[in-house]
């Protein structure tokens, strides 16, 4: 017992200061409520934009482990720049039936920690909960975001947005038809 | 549940087939479909590719029973209820791995891959002949059996052999099993997702070749604006009725497909690569299934409710009701065991830009069919819905809907109701208790 109280009181807690010659937390906070907004009021051309130009988003699915990769595993979502930019012009369309008429959605984003930074990117991980609100149904889609960050022109860019699932299943949702 | 009515109502002059939108919303026809579908039929419940070497495992939920599925030390496959024999707790509770042993946590008994006791604290306060006899063994489900890599079970003894069951429906699942001399094998990862509908809408719709240009637009917009996503191919195809209630579409379609349709987006590698594949398939197969196999999709139901669609990507999908308007659906992908980064990685993706839940085209099939849940509200009033398309037509086209009158006609044999033309199936019975 005295050996693990003796090593934990050795336990450093991890400082977003470590990082600070590189980024803030608040500049990484003010990226992500910034991006619930626009995805909450369906400004995704906007959204976008916060993206590099060879980005990617993941959705794995909810069975796999973390380290999955999308070239040999089975996600839900797996877009690299070309797809994701088709995802959010399709998702605009009256044409995209599961989500026009439009469901309601609130982006949570909480528990944001700075995790590496160096001059090229930076890796943050922060967790969500993401409810939709359609025809009666509310659901609630809970888990962790990894983020590739990069600054381009001084500005914070998402290289990569990976969103691991806490749910056991997509169930009753039935879909990632917003994006997370 | 009323049997003297039409649940299903054929008028062959007329060529009109219509289903009673009853047939979705009843909690009596639900608790019939259980007793007299799913409780009868063979089940689709893994495939022998989730099962490599000894001790490995999976649990599955078929027709709400708790499964597990082994390899046992000699490498055969087994099929239990996945419940201790001593007093009911669940002996395995992780969804897949390896071991040799289970160990009930709660009073500890353990049984191996083979479903036998093997040890049990406190053994000699049992009688002598209590391990001799069995009694303490998993209990195997009633039928398992194997086709082409597909495994199935059914908790009815009785139930006619598996080759038999699946009629003309063994052609599809040979050609699917044979794209690769290294085996087919699911993927890793599942999809499991759930629809707010009833489970016969995702049979229509996974057989359904009419919706696609609508239901669809975006996902054909998104390929027609990926430079060279579709080819010059046109979609045309027949569907056919494979007796018992299983039916196919095969068709021909503008979509790539890894095995084996090149689209100008995969270049000039992918087009090496395909042209290889292709190569392989004529060597192994002739010209003729090899053009079959290549260059023709194939959207197959096996009744009730395995669904595999050999389409842009492979998937097998199987559902079951929780309530008339609730469904869980588990979908895989199913691929060669060995192939190229390349063919892996344009294979998934193809997969997911399509189908899943996360996909561009099957969110929308999830809001036609919570849609169409939605509309039966009015059931009273607005009772029928009609698969007439094609009806006495010579040659039924992919995209009329003989396929979904092929399920409905062995739905309504099992359920009740009116008889259907061409009725030759007894009532199965019920299951007997092991």
């Amino acid at each position: 017992m005295n050996d693990v109280a003796i090593e934990k009181n050795s336990l450093r807690i991890p400082s977003s200061e470590d990082f600070a010659a590189y980024v803030t937390r608040a500049e990484v906070e003010d990226l992500l409520y910034y991006e619930a907004e626009l995805l909450d009021t369906w400004q995704l051309h906007d959204w976008l934009a916060l993206f590099t130009e060879g980005c990617s988003y993941y959705v794995p699915s909810t069975d796999l482990p973390r380290t999955a990769s999308a070239d040999d595993s089975l996600f839900y979502i797996a877009d690299d720049a070309v797809r994701l930019r088709e995802r959010v012009i399709r998702l605009m369309k009256k044409t995209a039936h599961s989500e026009y008429p439009r469901s309601r959605t609130r982006h949570l984003v909480s528990n944001i920690r700075i995790l590496a930074a160096d001059a090229k990117e930076i890796q943050v991980a922060a967790a969500f909960v993401t409810y939709r609100m359609k025809f009666g149904n509310n659901d609630a889609y809970v888990g962790s975001t990894n983020y590739r960050l990069r600054r381009v022109d001084g500005q914070l860019r998402i290289v990569e947005k990976r969103c691991f699932l806490d749910l056991e299943a997509l169930r009753p949702h039935g879909r990632v038809s917003i994006i997370l | 549940m009323n049997n003297d009515k039409n649940l299903v109502d054929i008028d062959e002059e007329k060529l009109q087939f219509r289903v009673a939108r009853e047939a979705f919303v009843s909690d009596e026809i639900l608790a019939a479909e259980y007793e007299n579908i799913f409780d009868q039929c063979w089940l689709y419940v893994g495939h022998v590719s989730e099962f490599k070497k000894p001790g490995d495992f999976v649990t599955r939920t078929i027709a709400r029973r708790n499964l597990l599925v082994t390899m046992g030390t000699d490498k055969t496959l087994n099929a239990f209820f996945n419940t201790c024999p001593h007093r009911g707790a669940t002996v395995c509770r992780e969804r897949s791995g390896n071991s040799k042993n289970f160990q009930c946590f709660y009073h500890g008994w353990v049984f191996g891959c083979d479903g036998n006791l093997k040890s049990q604290p406190g053994k000699e306060r049992y009688s002598s002949d209590f391990i001799t006899s069995g009694a303490g063994n998993l209990v195997p489900v009633p039928r398992f059996d194997v086709y082409a890599g597909f495994c199935f079970v059914s908790f009815n003894v009785e139930v006619e052999p598996l080759p038999d069951y699946l009629a003309g429906a063994k052609e599809y699942l040979d050609l699917v099993s044979k794209y690769s001399e290294s085996g087919m094998g699911i993927s890793n990862g599942s999809q499991e997702y759930a629809i707010r509908a009833n489970w016969k809408l995702l049979v229509e719709n996974s057989v359904d070749g009419y919706h696609a240009v609508s239901t669809h637009a975006t996902y054909l917009d998104y390929l027609k604006n990926t430079n060279g996503g579709l080819s010059s191919i046109k979609l045309e195809g027949k569907s056919l009725d494979l007796g018992n209630g299983h039916a196919v579409l095969e068709y021909t379609a503008p979509w790539g497909r890894p095995i084996a349709s090149w689209i100008p987006l995969w270049g000039e590698e992918g087009k090496q690569e395909i042209d290889q594949i292709y190569a392989r398939l004529v060597e192994l197969h002739g010209e003729e299934l090899a053009d079959r196999m290549a260059h023709k999709n194939r959207n197959l139901l096996i009744f009730p409710n395995l669904v595999i669609n050999d389409i842009m990507a492979i998937t097998v999908r199987t559902f079951y009701p929780e309530e008339p308007n609730y469904m869980l659906v588990n979908g895989w992908s199913l691929a060669p065991n060995e192939e190229s980064d390349w063919a892996r990685k344009f294979r998934l993706s193809n997969f997911l830009e399509f189908l899943g839940p996360g996909g561009f085209a099957t969110p929308d099939d999830v809001e036609a069919l919570e849609s169409c849940q939605n509309g039966f509200n009015n059931y009273q009033l607005v009772p029928w819905s009609d698969i007439s398309k094609g009806m006495g037509k010579e040659t039924p086209n992919y995209d009329d809907e003989l396929q979904m009158r092929a399920f409905w006609s062995r739905w309504n044999q099992f359920i009740g109701g009116t008889p259907t033309p061409n009725s030759n199936v007894r009532r199965i019975p019920s299951i007997a208790v092991v």
